[in-house]
């Protein structure tokens, strides 16, 4: 069959997403601008044979998520910067004892209350190190529509593949936005599920390190009577304080990551080939980058685009590889400058790095980046 | 005990609790009750915030979740919503479900979601060493009181009822013997239950307040305790330093998870 | 009447609080201060279970001589 056309909001495209990723629990606090998540939530997924909670705040929307995700239900929460705070106790929860599920956090400008309508990329850093302690986290941020749907489903199997909790940013411009987007009957992109315990139930560990860096996790409510603690545990899942356990822990969840870059990152570039001028951004300012880079090519300018797709884990080789082919590197983001200052760490001065920064509440217009790219040619 | 063997981990005990900690003895009571109620052992999911007293899931042979502080109760929600076939029980301290709980409690209650919650009640911040909680009664002594709290207390079973917790009731540690037939009874309400069970920290309310062993303290218990039936009878001047003990509200209202599937039929158009 | 009650305790798993001892109505028990509850009269036991049932530990256990209930 063909696939269905619709016209939506990034939001809505999130949701379709989310959907065809098989997701089965939302609880959710209402906030602009990523209330329609909630809303589209609520009307979808009793349709579907799930279920939609309404909590009380944030803190306890991202506790129930992750009850959920531990009865082997594929669940997710979203909101804005101020509930993405309250939520950050409860993610390193779940990042440290690998429950799998999807956070969506749909920029507003800030801090506080700040500008609840308009697009931001304030919380970049947030989403990387919001929680607290030594750990690492995997965020990813569309550009468009289309790719709101398709990075949904992505975050999705990410978080079920590494057992870890995946962060979807948005801005407020793509959640917003209306585009057309394709949705197929089946899914084009495979549907992955976390790994499952293939040992009897009275020798499984829900953390054992020797089936991998990723360890199969059951469902409660099948038997396997193991315990989740967000105390530092070893493979048993009971607690340790012993330092020689400890370092196994953390040193597996960093490697789980770091050691599956090739396919946790994702990143589109465009005319790089020739490229001397790089322009970097992401999210909806990409869109302005990438219609500057196409001015500046009218003009004979050889610049490029690079759009990192996963934000963090940080594409590290990469920019430091782009680093040394480029003249100039241009870094456009809706902030005062968060993702600017990793790139300068990776491009390891070989670059003169060009900051493009806003932060009042209006997308940076293609004609700033255009400027930005004149200054530096 | 003989129902150790069934229910708690082997590899785990003895427990981290002091000598005479009375969460050890409401545990044992909860333990019972599963028995009693004869849930189906692979289909009960036990939760538990952070506090001395939650690190009972800890010990309990089960499907077991040790949450962040005060989120017992929304981990909790998002399991049985998720998969309503699970019985799930959260086992919390006075902090845990009251300060740092607190909104999460009163919405659980109103939600009248079916989980049965035992609130280990020892007046005090265990863990952190003896800090006053919001069960702390006025005039008592804790680290952060050093002169005495001026800050009241809850009734929590009161609060319980009044925010639509359909079963509530209150124990103690020294009535021990009667208290799993309570928390039966809360297992077996379809809705949101709550047992207050009083227990003693002889380490740090007992010591600060001069109130001596774990013995006297349960001898406290036993002394300052009064059957609701019998509470009937006295003023409220008579009932002023008593805890009132036994079953203190049991009714019936529509289940969240049971709404939620009547909606779903509803949808469907099975209904 | 006439039941006999085994009464144990599990040196492993008690913390010498003495509630036990304190709180049986039959004195089956002896308790210094220190040191885990010894068991000196066994023979008086009725099978209340108040010991078992208090003991903050799961290091007590009270079983009826020749049958298995756990009372
Ligand atoms: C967010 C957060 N704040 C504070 C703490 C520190 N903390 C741990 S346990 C506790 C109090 C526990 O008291 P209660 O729930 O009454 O349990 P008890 O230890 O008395 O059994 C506190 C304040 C924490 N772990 N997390
Ligand atoms: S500090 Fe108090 S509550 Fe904690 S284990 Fe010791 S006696 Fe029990």
């Amino acid at each position: 069959m063909s696939p269905t056309v619709k016209l939506l909001q990034g939001n809505e495209a999130c949701v379709e997403g989310a959907l065809a990723a098989g997701v089965k629990f939302f609880a959710g606090y209402p906030i602009t601008p990523s209330t329609e998540i909630a809303e589209l939530l609520a009307e979808r997924l009793p349709l579907v044979g799930g279920r939609f909670m309404q909590m009380e705040d944030e803190i306890a929307s991202m506790a129930a998520v992750i009850g959920a995700s531990l009865t082997g239900t594929k669940a997710m929460t979203a909101t804005s910067g101020p509930g993405f705070s309250l939520k950050q106790e409860n993610l390193g929860f779940a990042i440290f004892t690998e429950i799998p599920c999807v956070v969506v956090n749909v920029m507003r400008g800030g801090p506080s209350t700040g500008l609840p309508t308009s697009p931001a990329q304030g919380d970049v850093m947030q989403a990387r190190w919001g929680t607290h302690g030594d750990h690492p986290v995997i965020a990813v941020y569309p550009a468009s529509v289309p790719e709101a749907y398709e990075l949904t489903i992505k975050a999705f199997n990410l978080s079920e593949k590494y057992r870890t909790p995946v962060i979807m940013l948005m801005d407020e411009v793509v959640g917003h936005m209306r585009e057309k987007v394709e949705l197929p009957d089946v899914p084009q992109i495979p549907i992955e599920e976390r790994p499952r315990p293939t040992v009897s139930k009275e020798n499984y560990l829900p953390y054992d390190n020797n089936q991998g860096d990723v360890p199969p996790l059951a469902n409660f409510g099948d038997g396997y009577h193991f315990h989740v603690t967000g105390l530092t545990h070893d493979q048993t899942g009971f607690p340790t304080s012993a330092p020689a356990k400890a370092k196994v822990l953390y040193e597996r969840l960093h490697r789980k990551i770091e050691n599956n870059l090739d396919d946790i990152l994702m990143w589109e570039t465009k005319d790089m080939e020739d490229a001397e001028i790089g322009v970097l951004a992401y999210g909806s300012t990409a869109r302005s980058a990438a219609r500057a880079v196409s001015l500046a090519r009218e003009q004979g300018i050889k610049a490029g685009l690079m759009r990192p797709i996963t934000i963090w884990p940080f594409p590290e080789k990469l920019i430091t590889q782009y680093a040394s082919q480029l003249k100039s590197l241009v870094v456009a983001e809706m902030n005062l400058g968060q993702y600017v200052n990793e790139v300068e760490r990776a491009a390891q001065g070989q670059v003169p790095i060009k900051r493009v920064l806003q932060a009042n509440g209006e997308l940076i217009r293609p004609d700033t980046i255009l400027q930005a790219i004149m200054e530096v040619k | 005990m003989m129902l150790a063997e069934k229910y708690l981990r082997d590899a785990m005990m003895p427990h981290m609790w002091c000598p005479g900690c009375g969460h050890g003895i409401i545990l044992q009571a909860v333990i019972r009750a599963i028995d009693k109620a004869g849930l189906e052992h692979d289909k009960t999911v036990i939760v538990s915030g952070i506090g001395c007293s939650s690190r009972a899931s800890g010990y309990m042979n089960f499907d077991t979740l040790h949450t962040t502080h005060g989120r017992a109760l929304p981990f909790a929600s998002g399991i049985k919503m998720a998969n309503p076939d699970l019985n799930v029980i959260v086992l919390t301290g006075d902090g845990d479900a009251l300060a740092i709980g607190g909104n999460h409690f009163i919405h659980a209650c109103r939600r009248n979601i079916d989980i049965t919650t035992v609130i280990f009640n020892n007046s005090i911040y265990g863990m952190t060493s003896g800090q006053y909680s919001p069960m702390t009664p006025v005039g008592q002594f804790a680290t952060t009181s050093p002169y005495g709290n001026i800050d009241r207390n809850f009734d929590v079973c009161e609060l319980a009822k009044s925010a639509g917790a359909t079963y509530v009731a209150r124990s103690t540690a020294y009535h021990a013997p009667s208290m799993p037939d309570l928390i039966v009874k809360a297992i077996n309400n379809k809705g949101f239950s709550v047992v207050e069970a009083v227990g003693q920290c002889p380490t740090y309310y007992g010591r600060r307040n001069k109130l001596g062993s774990p013995v006297d303290m349960l001898n406290w218990q036993k002394e300052h305790a009064v059957n609701v039936a019998a509470a009937a009878h006295l003023t409220p001047e008579q009932l002023a330093d008593k805890l009132i003990i036994g079953e203190l509200h049991n009714s019936s209202a529509p289940e969240f998870t049971e709404k939620y599937d009547q909606l779903v039929a509803r949808l469907q158009g099975r209904e | 009447m006439g039941r006999k009650f085994a009464v144990a305790i599990n040196p492993k798993w008690c913390k010498k609080c003495g509630i036990c001892a304190a709180f049986c109505p039959r004195q089956v028990f002896t308790h210094k201060a220190g040191h885990v509850p010894e068991i000196t009269a066994e023979e008086k036991c009725i099978g209340c279970n108040q010991c078992e049932q208090r003991c903050p530990d799961f290091a007590v256990t009270v079983r009826g001589k020749n049958d298995e209930s756990d009372s």
